[in-house]
């Protein structure tokens, strides 16, 4: 599987700036509530579910599973595995499952991050453990 | 408050279009709406409320313009395929609020001869952009979770093509009129796993209009009464990624409300114009607005059940996405449209629904598995 693609730059803003931040370090990063203590992602400054502005950073394992994909083979990069990964802190999120047999993928298969460079900070993609 | 019985559709046209590199696409959203007023026998004088949505070039004011309107009402709702269902339901709002008495309604454009403008990015960009949803996946993802929770299989949701096809035979306009079998789907190349080229719809260019106007303006008009009597609107997308669920749709929001308004069940609808992007798209709407338990709408689809004369729930009789016309990647207008031809008596004698009285128009809109908007729209011969 080559991964010769160009993936585009985080654009970053206020909002954001520290994840990207983080990832430039490897970290992974969530955003969790202190009033209603449930994480959530992509990171926004207001709770999606309380609308409480006291949501902080928390670094995540990176772990998950996956809870869907699709093989998209019609690309003219080239075939890829776009699906959801669930975290084990919780939230879900969309990635690329990468470095991997795309053909043996599975729904409930356990997968940790992997950063992929871009011109500005790497970007998260998943690869099975 | 209710809209119910206080808008009628007086006029619909579909573009006889499915390629039209020779017209701009402020002309064809021009010749849908002139093909919509003449079917009720209006003319573009009595039009005093516009709809549109993202596919109008340059948006209301240049298409309020262009057309030579005079509204003294507007909406320009953007929620993809479904945003001229969503459209029905505000313009029976306006009407029942004496905004607007004449409301046109138009869609148009040209994929087929030209690739669409992405769209604009939401706060989302950056945590999504370089994963290449599109489409093709965004349900493909939806389709491999619906099999893994429920067993729902390729041969069920090809049922859906097959039963399009055996629709679009009778369609002149059809893209694709040549009726298909299961294994016909089953042998189409994979394009997103688990959706074969056969459990995709078709790119079209073309359009579609309508006309909804007030009860006492529908009855001084020489067309079969058809009024809304039931409407329902709702948004789904990850929300920060919790409790993700792709099997089920936000027509699990818009159909029970358009059928509590409307005071009917999904058992007592004689005809279904479902949006078809893909074979996955109808069968999870038909479980989500309750033509079938959460997880049985494999087994509801399959051997002909939604083919019209052969099944219990005739469904897109015009051939729909699938088969016939999918214009400008968006498949609202044609539902509605269709479910109007069904309940004027007006669809072809082969694929006609014997005394259709009574007729849901479901859409999506966006990408199923990522954010979607969901309407739906219940329609009564009077």
């Amino acid at each position: 599987m080559t991964e010769a693609k160009k993936y585009p730059t985080p654009q970053g803003n206020p909002e954001t700036q520290p994840f990207w931040d983080a990832a430039k370090q490897g970290k992974f990063m969530i955003k969790r509530c202190t009033a209603c203590g449930e994480p959530h992602y992509f990171p926004r400054s207001i709770c999606p579910f309380c609308f409480s502005d006291k949501t902080v950073w928390e670094e995540s394992s990176g772990e998950g599973e996956i809870y869907t994909f699709s093989l998209m083979r019609k690309s003219a990069t080239g075939p890829y595995a776009i699906g959801y990964v669930k975290l084990k802190e919780g939230p879900a999120l969309q990635t690329n499952f990468v470095d991997c047999d795309m053909d043996k993928l599975k729904i409930g298969q356990k997968v940790k991050v992997v950063w992929k460079p871009t011109d500005g900070a790497p970007l998260p993609f998943f690869t099975p453990v | 408050m209710t809209i119910k019985g206080k808008a009628y559709i007086a006029g619909i046209y579909e573009h006889p279009t499915r390629h039209a590199p020779d017209k701009s696409t402020a002309q064809l959203h021009a010749e849908v709406a002139k093909g919509a007023l003449e079917d009720a026998g209006l003319t573009s004088k009595d039009v005093d409320g516009y709809f549109c949505a993202g596919d109008a070039p340059g948006g209301l004011w240049p298409m309020v313009d262009y057309l030579g309107l005079k509204p003294r009402h507007v909406d320009s709702t953007e929620t993809g395929g479904c945003s001229y269902i969503i459209h029905l339901g505000h313009a029976a709002e306006a009407i029942a609020a004496g905004k607007c008495s004449i409301a046109l309604v138009t869609l148009a454009g040209k994929p087929r001869t030209g690739p669409m403008p992405p769209r604009a990015a939401g706060a989302e960009a950056d945590f999504e952009a370089a994963y290449g949803a599109t489409t093709h996946n965004a349900y493909g993802m939806c389709a491999m979770r619906h099999m893994h929770d429920y067993g729902t299989t390729s041969e069920q949701l090809a049922w859906i093509k097959v039963a399009a096809s055996h629709h679009a035979q009778y369609n002149p306009h059809a893209m694709l009129k040549d009726v298909v079998t299961v294994e016909d789907v089953l042998n189409s190349p994979m394009i997103s796993d688990p959706l074969h080229r056969m459990d995709c719809c078709v790119v079209t260019d073309g359009g579609g209009a309508l006309i909804v106007t007030t009860p006492e303006i529908a009855k001084s008009l020489k067309k079969p009464l058809v009024r809304l009597i039931g409407h329902g609107e709702a948004m789904k997308g990850p929300r920060g990624g919790k409790d993700l669920d792709l099997t089920y749709s936000a027509g699990v929001w818009s159909g029970p409300r358009a059928f509590e308004e409307a005071g009917v069940r999904p058992s007592d609808i004689k005809y279904a114009s479902i949006y078809d992007s893909f074979t996955i798209t109808v069968l999870m709407q038909l479980e989500d607005i309750g033509f079938c338990e959460k997880g049985k709408g494999g087994k509801f689809v399959a051997d002909g059940n939604l083919i019209s004369g052969v099944g219990k729930l005739p469904f897109n009789t015009d051939g729909g996405g699938l088969c016939s016309n999918h214009p400008v990647n968006r498949g609202g207008m044609t539902k509605i449209i269709e479910a109007v031809r069904q309940l004027r008596g007006e669809a072809h004698p082969k694929v006609q629904v014997k005394n259709c009285d009574l007729a849901i128009a479901h859409g999506t809109g966006g990408l199923l598995g990522v954010r979607h908007a969901a309407s739906t729209a219940i329609l009564e011969r009077v």
